[in-house]
């Protein structure tokens, strides 16, 4: 999936490669979820989804980095953020995104529970490559 | 005079002339120095700090280049790096710019500049010399200078965190954690810790913990929070989770979490009602103008 961003604004680039990354970022997606209008509870979903995807990045994909800026499609804005580790990949898609499923010690949620917090979520991953997970939260 | 052994008498030779560049007849280098560097800090270090300090560097200085030192980092100069430590560290903590503590050393460098107009082509050659030294002694006095003041912010992060978590006892047998702002993994922790803790040191059975103050509960948060609830339940107490904002709500649900066979309550004020009734506590309204 490429996101549409807006055509006047690029998207800015942050590095994930420490717990206080994964803060700086949910702060940052709250800001760009301001000013795109998006409802209190769709904040509070796409910045836990991000939060979500920023500490599989850096925790599984041993750091990396999030694309996070405006988009537009059919006069609609949203939000997109692009999520992206070199890192081991993920074998299996279908378990990685079983409710419950982890291969450390989480819950299991973060990843299938971000594809229900957002609109649209692409995940591309090859195994030793690294895995890419695009989301964006479009304003209603 | 120090053994410095027979195939270093050049290097005892250049000892000399660097020792004779800092300890002139009838010049009084130390309170030049420390003239100078008073200029610049403009009174915000008194004069006699000032040439205690500088005296003391000044001194060990002349000691360590006497005993062939070459280098800031050279065994010779270990009395001058422990001084130049301590000065550095007193000015960060006082709240001097890099350039205001690092300025003590390079000072020195204008004092001696004269030589370089009026000395020998000997005495020129040594000051090129020492004034490497010198700058190697500034820069260490910059990185020092660093290094405390990423002591001094890290602990004022820590203490902040211990602040930013207060555990309150609301009532005998009742506390309470009002968590506010971003919880991050390392802060969700201290918190439920110090939970715990003040369960056992207040003898409470009931504990509340309320969210009203967050903006956002991930997986992470979430397993936190679960874990601390059934280490309480082991340890004889029992939590309430109050102040879920509807917002927090539809994400926690979105996500899949299962807060199952926990107590939540919409405010803190139903929780604190709550944890009264299960202590035993009757709460009964006074009629108006009953004592
Ligand atoms: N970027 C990634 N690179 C490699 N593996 C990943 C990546 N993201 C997720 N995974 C794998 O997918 C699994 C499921 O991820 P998910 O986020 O759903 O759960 P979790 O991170 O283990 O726990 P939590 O509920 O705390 O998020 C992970 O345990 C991990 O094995
Ligand atoms: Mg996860």
């Amino acid at each position: 999936m490429t996101a549409p961003w807006l055509p006047d604004e690029a998207p800015q680039i942050y590095a994930i490669t420490h717990n206080r990354d994964v803060v700086s970022i949910r702060q940052t997606i709250r800001v760009l979820a301001q000013r795109c209008r998006l409802s209190l509870v769709d904040q509070t979903k796409m910045i836990t989804a991000a939060s979500e995807l920023a500490r599989n990045t850096l925790v599984y994909g041993g750091g990396g980095a999030v694309k996070a800026g405006l988009v537009e499609k059919d006069g609609r804005r949203g939000i997109a953020a692009l999520f992206e580790d070199s890192g081991p990949g993920i074998a299996d898609v279908n378990l990685a995104m079983t409710d419950g499923w982890t291969s450390g010690s989480g819950l299991g949620l973060g990843l299938s529970g971000a594809r229900r917090l957002v609109d649209e979520f692409d995940l591309v991953t090859e195994v030793g490559v690294g895995t890419t997970v695009t989301v964006i939260k479009w304003a209603r | 005079m120090t053994d410095v052994g027979g195939s270093h008498v050049a290097e005892q030779g250049t000892a000399v002339e660097l020792v004779g560049l800092l300890s002139v007849e009838g010049r009084d280098v130390a309170g030049e120095w420390v003239k100078q560097v008073a200029g610049t800090l403009k009174g915000r270090v008194s004069v006699a700090e000032l040439s205690r300090e500088l005296g003391e560097l000044h001194e060990a200085l002349v000691q360590a280049l006497g005993q062939g030192a070459a280098d800031v980092h050279d065994e010779q100069m270990s009395e001058v790096r422990a001084l130049l430590t301590e000065l550095s560290r007193n000015r960060a903590r006082q709240g001097f710019s890099p350039t205001e503590t690092a300025v003590g050393v390079f000072a020195l460098k204008q004092v001696l500049e004269p030589v370089l107009q009026d000395g020998t082509s000997e005495e020129i050659r040594a000051f090129g010399r020492l004034s490497r030294v010198l700058d190697g002694l500034g820069l260490f006095t910059i990185e020092t200078y660093t290094q405390t003041r990423e002591e001094l912010i890290s602990a004022q992060a820590e203490q902040l965190m211990e602040l930013s978590t207060p555990v309150v006892r609301l009532w005998d047998g009742v506390i309470a954690v009002p968590l506010v702002g971003t919880l991050d993994s390392a802060r969700t922790q201290v918190v439920m810790e110090k939970l715990l803790q003040a369960l056992v040191e207040t003898g409470s059975e009931q504990a509340i913990i309320d969210i009203t103050g967050v903006p956002a509960v991930d997986t992470q948060v979430a397993q936190h929070l679960l874990k601390t609830i059934v280490a309480a339940r082991l340890m004889g107490a029992e939590c309430t989770v109050s102040g879920i904002r509807p917002q927090i709500a539809q994400t926690i649900v979105a996500l899949g979490i299962e807060f199952d066979g926990i107590v939540t309550k919409a405010s803190l004020a139903d929780a604190l009602k709550l944890a009264l009734r299960k202590s035993g506590v009757e709460m009964v309204a006074r009629k108006a103008g009953q004592l």
